[in-house]
């Protein structure tokens, strides 16, 4: 699914966006597009942009460069390192917005506790976050406060009682299914 | 979470049953975050049979109430629509509706998803642009999108002028925006736009120029890349932003410190330069490699543009080549200085002093050879030579065995061209004879012999330079075929015998089978090329061998179409007096097999031409590839063009497929095949030179032909290149067969060699005058007139 590739040059696509600690190493990553096809050349891309953008200073405001084609806008708060990549051609402040959008969610969701110890600490948290910003390379929300909302309803739902069934179901089935590709 | 992991994973089909259900019942719970993700979840597992089951669910959740719900909806239609266009397309109604949501976002989603739906009628978006920029979209990233649809319908509706002003006032009046994402979405589509003139720009610029005093980095970044870019179509629309950009090559961004600066060379005028100069110079120690090279790069425009400031340009290059840097980034530098030395004759001297300094302590093997080589070209004719030996002979002294290789070859030279040093330059080949490497001794020697002058080598000084001095005519990589295959024996080496085209692909086909290879050669090692194939292969023809040497052979037109019952294509091979058609054909049917394969070719419109030979093909079985031939005499060295009908005529026996005999009686058959041309274009060879200037020059203007033609409405300038080269069959040179976007000029450079050895070259200046009106100027120079007018015919008939 992360090769689901969008390709329509009318609509405002964000490549990846990464969440890096003080290393240079993942601590949550999504991509939308397929110019990475692997793992490695993932980690290879990670790690040229965190030497290439580390030496600036983008703590206060989001920093912008352009690598590979790709237009980079990131930030940096503590130990932790944010991207968001954007194709050649797009609209820089879109990805600006979306880099915003994901920061201030995140600052709500560890309650401005944003350091690299939190974060793993909350990593479903982030992940959930970063589903809910895009969805397959298209903006799904850019709002900060409606995104960790969104996220934060999720979890205190997952006890309910009201749909308990389906989703004792379906966990079963992620875990049958899970075991299963364990196996082959 | 849970969703996550589903997602993640996308499960096969079977498994996708038993989560589905579940995910319906949640589709249409109470709580609207498990519908949201439900949806979009399901979306992204479910598959067409499927789809049409929750398609129902999928349509109310469009129009939900809840945003969430049918932003969700929405993107996963989008997604869909990859895989599933023609349910997604049932949608348009309900999708229509979302477009007037209040939310933002479902607004922005319902906009994109719409225009994709209806992404191949242009008719439909320019009318869903047209409703929508009367103002209902509030939410600036689906205004950015109406923005792109905008810019998208102004230019796909070419330029009628009254057509596209409703669109253009929409853009301007998003210039007016309150979110800086819709303003400069806004600006960059006008400067965007491909006819936009001044008078348009304006006001964009004004907004961009507001953004590069903007505190955001982002912001800055966005604006100096757009102003970049307009800087190379209009840069007179750019000089009011010159002051803010100046303090920005001072910003901490690098990125932004670099666009604003080769911006600002862009734009730059004369008075402006040396300022500029003097800023870039305190900044260029602390950048990286590559952005060194932008700066290179646009500081050589700059100096083609400003010949009168050559001089602190130079300069300025001179200072960065003395500093550390990469390969790249040095050569980068040599190479604009070689260019500005060819192009700008005043900075001749100034430039070769650089260069020499330079290679007083290079690092780089391949560069010290390439100035060397330079210096050798251009060194003696500037007025004071004798200054540029004592660099040349250090490097003697100093260098590896390569470069000192190089230096000998640049002085003799230096001692062809300018009598007073040669006496001086015999004395230092003379002690380079006891060089420790081999090359340079027999370099050394070599030109002491030529230089000598006694008469036992080359007779004339004539002879001298044009040894030292002339290109081998060649592509160097056949000249090393050849070489490889030249087996020791009584005769000397023919540098005429190397086929001289161009190698445009790897073998092709391989050669027909039962050749045996000669016993004592060992077999060539290097892969020969196509037209060396097809050489040895027509001279193991008896009937063909007697034609003399190929001249050229085309590449194979096809003669069927795809997918029939026979495959045919045929190859033209030119020789001085014949022409040889070679039919290559497969038979696609397994059950049968063709046998006395031949083709008749009707020349009833090729009046030129007379068969005078033909060698059909015995057998052709299933799917192996064969060859037939068909020749025709013509008068010798005179360019025939004809059209020819031709008819594949054999016998098909059916084979039984079960044990693959063929029955022993066939059925004689015929099988129409397409016409086939000789063209012109046939009798070019497309030989390409390295200095298109030197060698137009050295041709002289005895033989030229200029003339005008009108080339009539074109849809641009590259199709009317295009057209030209194909027409003529002629190799382009220096890279010019490339047009820039939008250019209203161009010059095209070609080479070749017509039939009968005559070496052409050919300047093409193309011009757009009026409603796409493509005019050219052709001047041919080639060594034989005729062949000048043979040129211009073939263009004015085309």
């Amino acid at each position: 699914m992360a090769g689901f590739l969008l390709n329509h040059d009318s609509c405002p696509v964000v490549k990846n966006i990464l969440l890096l600690d003080s290393e240079g190493k993942r601590v949550a990553v999504k991509y939308y597009s397929g110019d990475w096809p692997t793992n490695s050349a993932k980690l290879a891309f990670e790690k040229s942009i965190f030497t290439k953008t580390q030496k600036t200073n983008a703590r206060t405001e989001a920093e912008i460069t352009m690598f590979e084609n790709n237009i980079i806008v990131y930030k940096f708060v503590q130990d932790l390192y944010f991207f968001v990549t954007g194709g050649d051609d797009e609209n820089e402040l879109v990805l600006a917005t979306v880099l915003q959008g994901f920061f201030d969610a995140v600052t709500l969701l560890l309650r401005n506790n944003v350091d690299q110890r939190e974060a793993l600490e909350n990593l479903d948290l982030i992940l959930l976050c970063l589903d809910e910003i895009v969805d397959g390379g298209m903006v799904l929300e850019t709002d900060g406060s409606i995104i960790a909302g969104k996220v934060s309803s999720h979890n205190l739902d997952d006890g309910a009682p009201l749909s308990e069934q389906t989703i004792t179901q379906a966990l079963a089935t992620a875990r049958e299914h899970l075991t299963r590709s364990l196996l082959r | 979470m849970v969703y996550l992991i589903i997602k993640e994973l996308s499960p096969s089909a079977d498994e996708v049953i038993i989560v589905t259900s579940s995910l319906m019942k949640d589709m249409n719970s109470r709580t609207d975050m498990y519908r949201a993700n439900a949806i979009r979840v399901l979306c992204r597992i479910t598959d067409g049979t499927l789809l049409t089951q929750i398609e129902r669910y999928l349509k109310q959740a469009i129009v939900d109430k809840n945003p969430v719900v049918a932003s969700a909806a929405l993107v996963s239609g989008i997604h869909l629509l990859q895989t599933n266009p023609e349910i997604v397309k049932r949608w348009s109604n309900e999708v229509q509706e979302a477009v007037q949501s209040r939310a933002a976002l479902v607004q922005f989603h319902a906009l994109a998803l719409l225009h994709q739906i209806r992404q191949n009628d242009r008719l439909a978006v320019s009318k869903l642009v047209t409703s929508l920029t009367k103002g209902s979209v509030r939410s600036p990233l689906a205004q950015c999108l109406l923005i792109r649809y905008t810019s998208q319908v102004i230019r796909e509706s070419g330029i009628s002028q009254t057509g596209d002003r409703p669109f253009y006032d929409y853009l301007e009046s998003c210039l007016r925006h309150k979110a800086e994402m819709v303003i400069f979405e806004a600006a960059r589509a006008i400067t965007e736009l491909t006819s936009v003139t001044t008078r348009e720009l304006t006001p964009a610029i004004t907004v961009l120029q507001l953004f590069l005093s903007s505190s955001k980095p982002v912001l800055r970044f966005a604006a100096v890349r757009t102003l970049n870019k307009v800087a190379m179509t209009h840069p007179m629309a750019v000089t009011n932003c010159n002051i803010d950009m100046e303090s920005l090559i001072s910003d901490q961004n690098r990125s932004i410190a670099t666009l604003a600066i080769t911006t600002l060379l862009k734009t730059g005028n004369e008075s402006s330069i040396d300022r500029l100069m003097k800023q870039i110079t305190n900044f260029m120690s602390d950048i990286a490699d590559e952005f060194k090279i932008v700066v290179v790069e646009a500081i050589r425009s700059l100096c083609l543009k400003f010949p009168l400031k050559y001089r602190s340009l130079m300069n300025f290059l001179s200072n960065i080549l003395r500093e550390e840097g990469g390969f790249e980034y040095k050569k980068a530098i040599v190479d604009s200085i070689v260019i500005l030395i060819r192009d700008i004759p005043d900075a001749k001297e100034g430039g070769l002093l650089h260069l020499c300094e330079f290679i007083e302590d290079c690092e780089f093997t391949y560069l010290s050879t390439q100035i060397l080589h330079f210096l050798g070209n251009e060194g003696p004719k500037t007025s004071d030579p004798s200054k540029y030996i004592r660099y040349i002979y250090n490097r003697v002294i100093l260098e590896n065995a390569t470069v000192r290789a190089s230096a000998v070859s640049t002085l003799a030279k230096f001692g062809a061209l300018v009598d007073s040093l040669k006496p001086r330059i015999f004395v230092l080949l003379k002690r380079c004879l006891f060089d420790s490497d081999d090359e340079v001794r027999d370099r050394a020697t070599l030109y002491l012999n030529t230089l000598g002058g006694d008469g036992a080598v080359v007779e004339t000084d004539e002879e001298v330079k044009e040894f030292l001095f002339g290109s081998l005519g060649v592509p160097l990589t056949n000249l090393e075929t050849s070489l490889k295959n030249y087996e020791p024996s009584e005769e000397p080496f023919d540098i005429h015998s190397v086929p001289k085209e161009v190698k445009t692909q790897p073998l092709a086909e391989k050669k027909a089978p039962g050749k045996k290879p000669t016993g004592l050669a060992a077999p060539p090692v290097a892969p020969t090329s196509t037209v060396d194939a097809y050489e040895r292969l027509l001279s193991s023809i008896p009937e063909f061998a007697s034609y003399g040497k190929l001249f050229k052979s085309s590449a194979p037109v096809e003669l069927t179409e795809a997918e029939t019952e026979y495959a045919v294509n045929v190859v033209k091979h030119i020789f001085e007096s014949h022409v040889v058609f070679q039919y290559n054909c497969t038979n696609t049917i397994p059950e049968q097999l063709l046998e006395n394969v031949s083709v008749i070719v009707d020349a009833s419109e090729a009046e030129e031409f007379s068969e005078v030979a033909s060698k059909p093909l015995k057998s052709l079985p299933y799917d192996t590839p064969g060859q037939t031939f068909v020749a025709f005499e013509r008068q010798e060295g005179v360019p025939a063009v004809g059209k020819f009908s031709n008819t594949l005529r054999f016998i098909v026996k059916e084979v039984d497929p079960s044990t693959g005999e063929a029955e022993d009686d066939g059925v004689e058959d015929e099988y129409q095949l397409e016409d086939l041309e000789v063209v012109s274009a046939d009798y070019m060879l497309k030989v390409g030179v390295s200095n298109f200037r030197n060698a137009w020059e050295s041709l002289g203007d005895d033989c030229e032909k200029v003339d005008e033609y009108g080339l009539g409405p074109m849809e641009n300038l590259t199709e009317a290149v295009n057209a030209v080269i194909n027409l003529l069959g002629m190799q382009p040179c220096e890279g010019t067969e490339g047009v820039p976007s939008n250019s209203r000029s161009h010059i095209c450079l070609l080479s070749g060699v017509y039939i009968g050895n005559v070496k052409v070259l050919v300047k093409l200046s193309f011009g757009v005058g009026g409603p796409k009106e493509v005019a050219m100027k052709l001047a041919v120079r080639s060594e034989d007139i005729s062949v000048s007018d043979a040129i211009h015919e073939i263009v004015a008939s085309g």
